[in-house]
């Protein structure tokens, strides 16, 4: 279980990081946590010459809230999103969401950014960021642009970002109301059999803003209107959840694998949004 | 590429060791340094048996590389206690028969001691989830999770007692 030799760089800024990905062209990635891509490169199935190592980059590593708006660094653990309160007074579900990834060693080593950038479909935060509809600032050679979560990620492993670009930071708004992040998974530490992630405001007992994303249930995130739709101007009774649920697993395109078979999927799914639907209104 | 200097403050102490930048930290702790508490238990960041403490994190030794972990100040169950005087936490699993086989128990009091420092009072449940990335094949956790428990009445009761 030993990679291929690469060359290591612990460049200490963003400009300096851009600047070797440039000068090294294909052969070159970046290392954040590593807890994805070491296992890939054990594997062999990630090959690389030269390993730029984003640890010594410390503009990656803060948390800032400034009125409704939130920016978090690439760098940023698993751990410090559980552990920030400011973070949880602005979006609580960060933190339910984060609690549910892997297991401790792993959330004090993994980051946002690695797991938004990283594109597998088992990765949570990418659904996450969808639901908050959150923004991604990368920077390249030439200069930085902004890229909404909601369309970043083409297919499993295919994102916006180009190969010379570096995710620096992830933005939303804060969200009020109600939230939910359900995960089915065979054991703790697993990736999703199937996630659901719900944002919902009511005002006087209506829904007045609904927010949902599903994670590992096709090779992107799953982020369907309609069933937003099928909540919004509701008074979140059960036909109207029972017709968001049917809108859900109806965008989702779920694979066979290990974690079981496409009708079983579907079922599943069908079940996280449900619950995660019910426990956002009762808290909304 | 060549080898490169890995420096790392190890229980205390300042080595230097020569490695590939591929080389994982588990491999440079046992093989390099002797440093033979962690152990490798399914090489594939699942197991925990691994578990080292490095900068005042658990973290799987199998998936840092030693280029990656350069300039880290790195504890292992060598850094804990020793055979005259052994830690709370090894105490009490021996007391409470926390391990059988003893393959995972350097990585399960390794990550059990940054468990207590960051939640010296910890429920049942927390310590639980809090031990989650660290497999057992012999003892059902039972008295895993009862040996943590006792450690932690046993380092307040300490505490309280110097007070
Ligand atoms: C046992 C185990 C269980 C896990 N379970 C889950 C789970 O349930 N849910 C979940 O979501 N994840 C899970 N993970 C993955 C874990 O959360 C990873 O840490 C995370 O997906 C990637 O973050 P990282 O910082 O480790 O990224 P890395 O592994 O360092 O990088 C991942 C990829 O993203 C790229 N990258 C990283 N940072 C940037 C950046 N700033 N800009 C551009 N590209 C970048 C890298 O080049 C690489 O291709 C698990 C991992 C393990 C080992
Ligand atoms: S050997 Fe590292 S987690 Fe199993
Ligand atoms: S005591 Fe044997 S694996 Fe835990």
């Amino acid at each position: 279980m030993i990679p291929g030799s690469f060359d290591y760089h612990r460049p200490d800024s963003v400009g300096a990081a851009v600047k070797l990905l440039v000068d090294f062209g294909d052969g070159a990635r970046v290392i954040a946590g590593g807890h994805s891509l070491i296992p890939m490169m054990k594997l062999r199935m990630a090959d690389l010459d030269h390993l730029i190592d984003l640890q010594g980059i410390n503009d990656l590593k803060s948390i800032t809230v400034s009125g409704a708006n939130v920016t978090i660094g690439a760098m940023v653990t698993q751990h410090e999103l559980i552990a920030n309160e400011a973070l949880f007074s602005m979006a609580p579900i960060v933190r339910e969401a984060a609690l549910q990834i892997a297991d401790p060693q792993v959330r004090y080593v993994g980051t946002l950014g690695g797991n938004v950038a990283n594109g597998d479909p088992g990765n949570d935060m990418p659904g996450l960021m969808q639901c908050l509809d959150a923004s991604y600032t990368v920077v390249g050679p030439n200069g930085s642009r902004d890229i909404a979560a909601r369309s970043f990620y083409e297919a499993a492993y295919f994102t916006e970002r180009q190969d010379d670009e570096i995710l620096t930071s992830i933005s939303f708004k804060s969200k009020k109301g109600g939230y939910a992040y359900e995960k089915q998974k065979r054991k703790i530490g697993d990736y999703a059999t199937a996630a659901s992630a719900v944002l919902i405001e009511k005002d006087g007992g209506n829904c007045t803003a609904a927010s949902i994303a599903m994670t590992n249930l096709s090779d992107t995130p799953v982020c369907p209107q309609e069933a937003a739709a099928a909540l919004i101007g509701t008074a979140l009774d059960e036909a109207s959840i029972s017709a968001a649920v049917t809108a859900a697993v109806n965008a989702i395109d779920p694979a066979e694998d290990n974690r079981g078979p496409v009708e079983f999927k579907k079922y599943v799914a069908g079940i996280m949004l449900r619950r995660a639907i019910e426990r956002a209104t009762a808290r909304a | 590429m060549g080898k490169m200097h890995v420096k790392l403050t190890v229980n205390g102490k300042q080595v230097e060791t020569l490695a590939e930048p591929r080389e994982l930290l588990i491999h440079v702790l046992r093989e390099n340094l002797n440093i033979t508490g962690p152990h490798i238990g399914c090489e594939t960041s699942h197991c925990g048996a691994c578990t080292v403490d490095m900068g005042g994190k658990s973290v799987k030794s199998c998936t840092v590389f030693a280029a990656q972990a350069n300039g880290a100040d790195i504890t292992t169950i060598e850094g804990l206690g020793t055979p005259d005087g052994l830690h709370v936490l090894q105490e009490m699993f021996k007391e409470h028969h926390g391990l059988q086989c003893g393959f995972c128990t350097p990585g399960m009091i390794t990550r059990a001691y940054r468990l207590l420092q960051e939640n010296p009072d910890p429920t049942e449940e927390e310590v639980r989830f809090g031990m989650a990335g660290n497999l057992c094949r012999c003892t059902g956790y039972q008295n895993i999770v009862k040996a943590i428990m006792a450690a932690a009445a046993e380092m307040n009761a300490v505490k309280e007692a110097a007070q």
